[in-house]
């Protein structure tokens, strides 16, 4: 049988319903934690989209549009 | 301070040579949602799927009124299109000479790191050659070896000519001064013996050998006269 592996080590997509509680207990909300988090993710996008031979137009128009998104929902109480 | 009970370089170095750049970048369709969504809802939906999904999605929004339909949306329909129309047009060509820019770091780069190469290569080989050189030192230090034993031979033999040639002087002086000291004692001998001897005849005796001279030539030619 292969060694189960610990709840605090599984990724996002393989932890089941009934575990997300637990799972987002576990993460590290320390402000070392947080800022690695926002590392690794601006490490995952940008070594996908960006830091590529021939990059297209994908990886800069999803930021873009991320960011229309987000500003609208900020500014949704003032229209 | 190092802590030398820790090994170091234990494992291969990861980082060199550096993985080389993936080719394309992650499939975005439409310009802004990842390919990953679509295969996310495939074994779901099937192609349809996402579709569906984003049209249901822009008519909630719109009903709700989440999204409120005002100038702002006029405006940005026209901006979209006028984008798009853009992108679609020129997009190409500015691919083409983002990648001709590319191109050309790289070959300056490439170039760069061949010369260097070349460079190496070549001063490896002068120092091959250089080396080579250094073994002929070993005949040219023989060479001269011969040379200094040579000389040494030659002054050895000189002296050794002059230390004969002065003892044979010596010996030949000391030869000619016996032989003359024996020349002179005899001349001397001789001289006395002869002086002594004059000296000794009397006149008496020479009377008596001339007397004696005569009587002996009588008789000879007495015999002279008989056998002739």
């Amino acid at each position: 049988l292969p060694a189960a592996v610990l709840l605090k080590d599984t990724k996002l997509m393989d932890v089941k319903l009934g575990q997300l509680g637990s799972w987002l207990a576990m993460r590290d909300f320390t402000p070392g934690g947080i800022l690695g988090a926002f590392r690794r993710g601006h490490e995952r996008y940008y070594n996908k989209y960006i830091n590529v031979r021939k990059g297209g137009l994908g990886g800069l128009s999803m930021v873009l549009a991320g960011y229309i998104v987000l500003s609208y929902m900020w500014s949704y109480s003032h229209i | 301070v190092l802590h030398t009970t820790r090994p170091l370089h234990t494992t291969q170095q990861s980082l060199a040579p550096v993985p080389p750049l993936p080719e394309k970048g992650g499939e975005v369709r439409h310009g802004f949602i990842p390919e990953e969504f679509f295969q996310f809802l495939y074994p779901k939906t099937g192609v349809t799927g996402p579709y569906m999904l984003g049209t249901g999605l822009l008519l909630y929004l719109l009903s709700k009124e989440i999204y409120v339909v005002n100038h702002e949306t006029a405006a940005a329909a026209c901006i979209l299109t006028v984008i798009v129309y853009a992108i679609k047009k020129f997009g190409p060509d500015v691919a083409a000479f983002a990648d001709k820019l590319n191109e050309e770091k790289m070959a300056s780069a490439l170039a760069m790191k061949n010369d260097t190469i070349q460079t190496l290569q070549t001063a490896i080989e002068e120092e091959k050659k250089e080396q080579w050189r250094a073994e002929g030192h070993n005949y040219l230090f023989d060479a001269k070896r011969n040379n200094v034993a040579m000389l040494l031979e030659a002054n050895y033999r000189e002296r050794l000519l002059t230390v004969y040639n002065e003892v044979k002087k010596r010996l030949d002086y000391q030869v000619a001064l016996q032989n003359l000291k024996r020349q002179k004692e005899q001349d001397h001998m001789i001289q006395w013996v002869e002086k002594n001897v004059v000296q000794s005849i009397t006149p008496q005796q020479q009377k008596e050998s001339i007397a004696k001279c005569i009587l002996d030539l009588k008789a000879l030619s007495k015999s002279a006269h008989a056998t002739v």
